[in-house]
């Protein structure tokens, strides 16, 4: 669905992107992995040139994304964030409706698709339609960040480590309210995150990204059972030495 | 009062004119400029900048700069069939909304800067064009920002508009102008107050735009724009009005910014409806170059000069003046040959710059002449209106009498007699017909070198006029030596000291000039 060929990046002479070869199958989650700086959020952006490549090719369901306006490339992708970046001079439908609205859409269309949209990221319609984004909490945001980025039926969805400044309970949610949707839709979804756990329990494949250039790419078990270098390994080691620690403690504790 | 504000629709509707005029031109060149800067970065310190320069230049002065500056696109354009006119509403409009740009301009630029990134970022990720980034998001979440840039603007375009009284546009000012002139400070009071209420009801306006937009309340924003609209409507309604009823017939009679003049205007007004019929209209508080410019270029079609002013500050001439009726007939024949212009008659009387003190401290110094005043001049301060210091008149009296005071103050002309009757100076440049000399017991110094030149009081009539109306020349050559200077003085005392107004007193000399003949 997406293939990526030789993208590269360059700022002041330095290759933030150096080469990137990967392609993401359709209705596959793909995870770029890596520490702040390591160019996944740059990959990204130029998948929807957000950020225009220096050189290299995305092709997007075998059609070059350099040859089509980015405008018109962004209305068929869906894109959010962590910040989501909700209109705040919008009401939540009219945000929803934003992208639908660019393409002309009918706005009897448009008024069912909101609803429906709302009801997928579990926002009850007759509540949240009116309000203002500054009356929801930061989840309620990204749930409309969602559906919105989700309006135009898009089948290719980028999220930049959407649920990054989430609670730890309401980004468990959503990351189930992720895997829902994605499954009764089909979307092929490029997730960026630099937390381990979030890349081994949302990833069909994750791509560990360092320094720019791709270290290795494979299925969660894969990489745990052939981590490419040190690096990868201590990385794919982390959360179950975590969840070792948590429960030494719990067992150790006697009055948890 | 009553009488006062009978004026005040007119001067209303001409200060609202200019004002709408300035604000609708600034906000539809200022947000557009404002946005193209903030697009392109590298522009902004720039034009920011150009944009604060010209906001330094005092508003007075860039208002009068307007003057020569469009006379000289005026000349430009002449040759395309363009007329375009040089004083009056349009130098004014066009000062005023240069200096309504930068509050707009500085506002829209900030107000689409501070737009979040991620909002930006957002605009771009739902697939907005550039365009639809704009209109769409950066600009609504900046109208806060730009409308308090146009409130700022609002408020210094009204109170500005007050001073395109002497580019000759018809404004709030004039009560302002003239009221300091003739010391009538009701006048004054009802300008200044009138120029605050429309500047305050102009900004709620705005505010109540700004609220309908930024609440999403159809109510205000409707009641706002019908408002404005109605404004907008009146004031465009009143403009075409104004132009279209001028169809050649009317004669535009110009007076420049003291109390003879405004009286010598009406006269002239009343001699020329009286014996013509034709309808008059009067553009007072003229800057004194203004007037002549004016003139020459047929804005206005008569005023009343002084021939040692046109002598000296237009012909240039220097050294030893002629006698007065030289001097009048070098005008005359200067002012035909030169610029077409006609010196319809000489009133009768002069108004010349003369040097005035107080008749106890004249008489304790024993000064009569200039030149007893040169020999105790260090001792002594002069004050002198705005322009005496650098006419052609003082530098003789300096060169010639050796004249060298303490100092040397400019001040407006109105406050120079009370400067000298309260001691603040000691020597003043009066005019010589000025009734505040008697009423204050001021006496004039006599110019015993004879270094002033003769300052009749002389009509002067536009090139067009001169042409095109010779019944409007006959009706005023017929005042040549009408009013002496015994009558003029009175008459500037009736204003000055008495509180008639000019319209009246004029009136009052043309039915004693009717029974008279």
């Amino acid at each position: 669905m997406i293939e990526l060929r030789g993208l590269t990046k360059t700022y002041a002479g330095r290759n933030v992107v150096d080469d990137l070869n990967l392609e993401v199958a359709a209705g596959e989650l793909l995870v770029l992995l890596g520490s702040s700086g390591c160019g996944k959020t740059t990959t990204l952006k130029m998948i929807n040139r957000l950020i225009e490549p220096t050189s290299g090719s995305v092709r997007i369901g075998g059609r070059d994304a350099l040859a089509t306006p980015g405008h018109e490339l962004r209305r068929r992708i869906g894109y959010g964030f962590q910040q989501v970046g909700l209109f705040p001079h919008m009401s939540v439908a009219e945000n929803v409706s934003v992208t639908p609205s660019l393409l002309g859409w009918e706005p009897e269309r448009i008024r069912a698709r909101v609803d429906a949209l709302l009801e997928m990221v579990q926002l009850d319609p007759a509540d949240f339609r009116d309000r203002d984004p500054a009356r929801l909490s930061g989840g309620e945001q990204q749930r409309v960040g969602i559906a919105r980025a989700l309006a135009a039926e898009p089948e290719v969805l980028l999220l930049d480590e959407p649920f990054g400044a989430l609670d730890p309970l309401t980004r468990d949610h959503l990351q189930q309210a992720l895997q829902k949707i994605r499954a009764a839709l089909g979307l092929t979804v490029v997730f960026v995150t630099h937390d381990m756990v979030e890349a081994l329990l949302l990833g069909d494949r994750i791509a560990v990204l360092r320094d720019g250039a791709l270290v290795q790419v494979g299925t969660p078990a894969a990489l745990l059972a052939r981590p490419a270098d040190a690096g990868v390994a201590e990385l794919m080691a982390t959360p179950r030495r975590q969840a070792q620690v948590v429960d030494a403690l719990l067992e150790g504790g006697g009055d948890g | 009062m009553a009488e006062q504000l009978a004026l005040l629709p007119g001067y209303l509707t001409s200060h609202l004119q200019l004002s709408l005029a300035a604000l609708l031109l600034g906000v539809s060149l200022s947000v557009p400029l404002g946005v193209w800067v903030s697009r392109n970065a590298r522009l902004e310190s720039g034009v920011l900048g150009a944009a604060s320069v010209l906001q330094t230049i005092p508003s007075l002065a860039l208002l009068a700069l307007m003057v020569p500056v469009l006379a000289g696109v005026a000349a430009g354009v002449a040759g395309l069939g363009v007329e375009l006119r040089s004083i009056g509403f349009l130098p004014a409009v066009v000062a005023l909304t240069l200096y309504s740009v930068l509050p707009i301009l500085r506002n829209t630029v900030t107000g689409i800067g501070g737009v979040d990134p991620a909002l930006v970022e957002a605009a771009r990720g739902v697939g907005m064009t550039d365009r639809q980034r704009l209109l769409r998001v950066e600009l609504p979440l900046a109208l806060p920002v730009i409308v308090a840039g146009v409130r700022t603007a609002t408020v210094w375009v009204v109170g500005t508009a007050t001073l395109a009284t002497p580019v000759g546009a018809t404004s709030l000012g004039n009560y302002i102008f003239s009221g300091l002139q003739t010391r009538n400070f009701t006048a004054v009071l009802v300008g200044s107050v009138a120029a605050a209420a429309l500047a305050i009801a102009l900004d709620g306006l705005v505010r109540l735009l700004e609220r309908g937009l930024v609440g999403r309340s159809p109510v205000a924003v409707a009641t706002a724009l019908g408002i404005g609209l109605a404004l907008c409507a009146y004031a465009g309604g009143a403009f075409v009005a104004s132009s279209t009823s001028t169809p050649g017939g009317r004669v535009t009679i110009g007076a420049k910014t003291f109390t003879e003049q405004y009286i010598l205007s009406r006269i002239l007004a009343g001699r020329i409806e009286g014996e013509t019929g034709l309808e008059t209209e009067v553009v007072q508080s003229l800057g004194s170059t203004v007037a002549f410019d004016a003139l020459r270029s047929g804005e206005i079609d008569v005023y009343v000069d002084y021939s040692g002013t046109i002598w000296a500050t237009i012909m240039k001439r220097e050294g030893l003046p002629e006698d007065r009726a030289a001097v009048l007939e070098g005008v005359r024949e200067y002012l035909a040959r030169e610029h077409g212009i006609a010196l319809a008659c000489a009133l009768g009387f002069e108004n010349t710059y003369a040097l005035a003190m107080r008749g106890d401290d004249a008489r304790a110094r024993g000064v009569r002449t200039i030149s007893d005043l040169a020999r105790v001049a260090p001792q002594l301060e002069i004050g002198g209106d705005y322009e005496f210091f650098v006419r052609a008149e003082w530098k003789a009296l300096e060169a010639r009498y050796g004249l060298r005071f303490r100092e040397q103050r400019a001040m407006d002309a109105a406050l120079m007699y009370q400067a000298v009757d309260a001691r603040e100076v000691d020597v003043i440049s009066a005019y010589s017909t000025d009734g505040r000399i008697a009423a204050l017991d001021l006496v004039l110094v006599e110019d015993d070198r004879g270094v002033i030149p003769p300052y009749d009081a002389i009509v002067l009539a536009s090139p067009q006029l001169a042409a095109e109306r010779p019944e409007v020349l006959r009706a005023l050559s017929a005042l040549s030596g009408r009013i002496d200077e015994r009558r003029m003085q009175a008459m500037n005392r009736a204003v000055d000291e008495q509180g008639r107004a000019p319209a009246e007193v004029a009136r009052a000399f043309l039915e004693d000039l009717a029974s008279g003949s």
